[in-house]
């Protein structure tokens, strides 16, 4: 399966990934992070449910420094 | 009169010790700005949104260091041009944190980073439609103020000077129209550079200030965080007591009677 990350292709991912299964397999610290697909969030609660397609498009985030 | 310790900020119903809300950028490293947290006595730091570095998930993450659980989180637009690209920045970061007071700042031209007003009103419609608290970055402009207080911010925050640039409170006579007026709390946001400057605002009548470059960028930013931490407390026991009138002439301390 192919994935872009963040604004990187990842091609060498196994089919039907939750996305826990994602963020085990990237080791990101659940709790600290958020992530989008195809521009809508990811309720943090349906991580354990919700099966990744084909090119979807992920931008997963945390806090860092600002103003 | 209220006691320092009972005399609290509230926004959007939440209760603040501190009136100084300070910036988690610009420091040497997360520690430094961990120490200067410390040092300030706030309870709200701003922070921004960002992808994370997918080639080094180990890296040090601003929580290991500021514990979002202690210390408030005001998640921030920064970097965003459009009402678009911040309400979908917060959407994340609420997400992320479980927060629903947001900073926004929608900005225009890098050179001076003024605030887009236009495009800042209309992101504020768009984020309190969606549920968010939103404390807003502005001009110093008290009709926009009004505007912006009228569509529901939770904290009305002018600029004292531009962003980074440490020139202190350029329009008082607006930041304070915009005191006046306002229901809301009034934040200044940008702009100082020492703690006079933070003085200078709360004496003025406003209910915080919030400032990052001044404290980072400082020769001893811990220092400097416990300056400011003071410089706030003085400024708005100053307004409290409310300061004597300016006079032309001097005016003896010592009564001229009884003069031997």
């Amino acid at each position: 399966m192919h994935l872009i990350i963040n604004g990187e292709d990842h091609d060498d991912l196994p089919d039907g990934l939750t996305v826990a299964m994602l963020i085990a397999h990237l080791g990101l610290p659940e709790r600290k992070i958020a992530i989008e697909r195809n521009l809508e969030v990811i309720p943090k609660s349906t991580f354990g449910e919700v099966i990744l397609n084909d090119h979807d498009k992920l931008e997963i985030i945390h806090f860092i420094g600002g103003g | 009169m209220p006691e320092t310790s009972t005399d609290n900020l509230i926004v959007a119903g939440r209760t603040f010790q501190s009136r100084l809300i300070i910036g988690t950028g610009k420091y040497a490293d997360y520690q430094q700005n961990a120490d200067a947290l410390a040092a300030s006595g706030a309870d709200i730091v701003t922070v921004a949104v960002r992808r994370v570095n997918l080639s080094d998930a180990s890296a040090p993450m601003l929580a290991d260091f500021i514990d979002p659980e202690k210390t408030t989180y005001l998640p921030n637009t920064a970097g965003c041009f459009t009402g678009e690209d911040a309400i979908r920045t917060l959407r994340l970061a609420r997400e992320a944190g479980g927060w629903d007071l947001v900073k926004l700042e929608v900005l225009s031209d890098p050179k001076h980073l003024y605030p887009d007003m236009e495009e800042t009103l209309r992101a504020m419609k768009l984020l309190k439609e969606d549920g968010f608290e939103v404390m807003v970055y502005c001009s110093d402009d008290p009709v926009f103020a009004r505007k912006l207080e009228d569509l529901g911010a939770a904290a009305i925050m002018p600029l004292g000077a531009p962003i980074g640039s440490g020139l202190g409170i350029q329009n008082p006579v607006n930041i304070r129209l915009i005191i006046e007026q306002s229901s809301v709390p009034v934040i200044v946001d940008a702009g100082v550079g020492t703690a006079s400057d933070a003085t200078v605002a709360m004496e003025l009548g406003c209910d915080g200030v919030l400032m990052n470059t001044a404290i980072a960028e400082a020769k001893d930013p811990v220092r400097m965080a416990r300056a400011m931490k003071h410089a706030v407390i003085a400024g708005r026991e100053a307004y409290l007591a409310g300061r004597m009138p300016k006079k032309l002439y001097a005016d003896p301390s010592s009564p001229l009677a009884g003069l031997i």
